[in-house]
């Protein structure tokens, strides 16, 4: 077995020297501080990338479902648009290419450009979902909401969409642990987060195994503690007897 | 300063993963007698990089080309010789900087001829030839921004690559004179430069090959100029297994050989101030006096030592 040197983490960033306590004092870094921060960063990114993905997803997910056929075609051009472009290249589309088109875009920080990139690009995933979700509810849900009086908006917030996202949550889930892991790609247009951290840790160090362990330990631990998160909302709001609620 | 390398970030992850746990296999390995194995196998392995600037990188269709790679063929040629081997078959095995240092450990790559800083942490577990190659940290700027030295950069953005201890020698450099300055890290050299092409970052802070490299290969190379001080200075040299002094001894003569006959000096002049393939262009890097010490004094000094001076 390799000899393992845990030490790595509390050495300081500039002179490699252990400190005390591990944590740097009175201006100094050690890499432990430096690994919270990217995670700091990762999470950051995943969780405000999350919040833009659900709110636009659950939006197109449900243009896709009106009557209008505008409405729907503006729907199914955002999902195929942000869904058939490789991750990647759409941010870097983000920071190199529109702030060339849009020169106030320039001024944006690298950070919020990631937060929208990435939040688009789930969101695609999560329409898809949210569509997938309502069209698979008896058409006669909808029509015995109209039947009844209720306007459009009416007949989707209190008869589809309450039944539709109860059944989408274990997709959702996913969805909310892959924005986690793809967050790496933040990494691309400089920000400190944990993958920037790993390349850059590793080489300074020499300890390649130490960091990526620790790093890929702050990923699952995150991505699992948004799993969990979700299945107390699943039970949370659970209808016994609807489906995908009863248990 | 090791990392020169202009391959996809997840490729280099999965390298990375692939030979750490090849490492952890393997550290225990086996005796290193590396002229026996070549003698008995009638092979030998070279380490080479994808894209180490004009040290090493590939033409692509499994070639690969480079100041270090040249020195390196020349070098186990003269190895075949010294076995009395009618033939000697040379694989080349591309390494990352993640593997380079297990790849060599645990026997997969004989000798490594990228782009590897000999310091004292690496010491430990590698040994290196004879410096061949002294790398100075510069500063890339634009032409017309009017900064000529790392005091100007204050309060403005800096980018360099992540990956290389260009961002350590920033981070050394802002503690220690108390300028204080933003950085932006590029997912590898090109990205880096284009962080300075685009105005995203003022500066461009890297090895002075690499900065000379990206500028001779841009739209328009009068409008960067490299400026300031040296910022760090690195040996690079050509990494083969610890504990292994016969093997070591030679490679280090053949190496001193081409320093006395001036041979290494022709391939300085080959690879860094004539036209390369692929492009045809020049890196245009003249010999800096560094490296014209480390010739005309052969030594495995790490980066440490010359720091001191």
């Amino acid at each position: 077995m390799a000899t393992w040197d845990w030490e790595v983490f509390c050495k300081d960033t500039i002179e490699q020297q252990v400190a005390p306590r591990c944590f740097g004092a009175k201006g100094d870094v050690t890499y432990l501080d430096w690994l919270l921060s990217a995670w700091g960063w990762t999470l950051s990114v995943s969780v405000l990338a999350l919040i833009v993905a659900l709110l636009v997803g659950s939006l197109m997910g449900i243009l896709r479902t009106t009557p209008s056929k505008a409405l729907v075609a503006f729907g199914n051009a955002w999902t195929e648009l942000f869904r058939n472009i490789p991750l990647l290249v759409q941010i870097f589309l983000w920071y190199h290419v529109l702030p060339t088109l849009v020169p106030p875009l320039r001024a944006v920080p690298s950070f919020l450009l990631v937060v929208v990139g990435l939040g688009f690009f789930t969101s695609a995933r999560v329409a898809e979902q949210v569509r997938a979700g309502i069209q698979s509810l008896p058409k006669g849900q909808r029509y015995a909401g109209l039947a009844m009086g209720l306007t459009l908006p009416q007949t989707y917030r209190y008869v589809i969409l309450p039944m539709a996202f109860r059944i989408v949550i274990p997709p959702l889930t996913s969805e909310s642990m892959n924005i986690v892991k793809n967050s790496s790609v933040a990494f691309a247009v400089s920000v400190a987060e944990l993958t920037q951290f790993a390349m850059q840790a590793q080489e300074e160090t020499s300890r390649g195994i130490e960091v990526y362990l620790a790093v890929t330990g702050l990923y699952f631990v995150s991505a699992f503690a948004i799993n969990r998160i979700a299945k107390l909302i699943e039970g949370w709001i659970r209808v016994p007897g609807v489906a995908g609620g009863g248990r | 300063m090791f990392t020169k390398l202009v391959s996809p970030s997840t490729r280099r992850a999965l390298l990375a993963a692939a030979a750490l746990s090849a490492v952890v296999g393997s550290v225990h390995a086996q005796a290193t007698d590396t002229l026996k194995k070549i003698k008995d196998s009638g092979s030998v392995t070279m380490g080479v990089r994808e894209s180490s600037g004009a040290l090493s990188y590939t033409l692509g269709d499994g070639k690969y080309v480079g100041y270090h790679i040249e020195i390196c063929e020349k070098v186990l040629s003269d190895v075949r010789k010294q076995l009395g081997l009618s033939s000697l078959a040379v694989k080349y095995q591309p390494v990352t900087s993640q593997n380079r240092i297990p790849l060599v450990q645990n026997g997969t790559v004989d000798i490594e001829c990228g782009s590897t800083t000999n310091n004292a942490t690496r010491q430990k577990d590698v040994a290196f030839a004879v410096t061949t190659y002294v790398e100075e940290v510069r500063i890339a700027v634009k032409a017309n921004s009017g900064i000529t030295s790392i005091a100007q950069l204050a309060g403005k953005t800096i980018a360099t690559t992540t990956g290389t201890t260009s961002v350590q020698t920033l981070r050394k450099h802002e503690r220690a004179t108390g300028v204080d300055f933003k950085e932006l890290f590029g997912k590898d050299h090109a990205d880096s430069f284009l962080l300075l092409e685009s105005g995203r970052a003022d500066a461009f802070v890297m090895d002075g090959q690499i900065l000379a490299g990206n500028i001779s290969k841009a739209k328009n190379p009068a409008d960067f100029k490299i400026v300031g001080e040296v910022l760090s200075v690195e040996p690079i040299a050509i990494m083969i297994r610890k504990d292994d002094p016969a093997f070591k001894k030679a490679v280090d003569d053949s190496i001193k050989a081409m320093m006395k006959s001036g041979d290494i000096a022709k391939l300085y002049d080959k690879w860094f101030l004539q036209p390369i393939p692929p492009a045809n262009t020049k890196v245009g890097l003249p010999l800096s006096e560094a490296t014209k010490a480390a010739w005309a004094n052969p030594n495995d000094k790490p980066m440490e030592d010359y720091a001191k001076k």
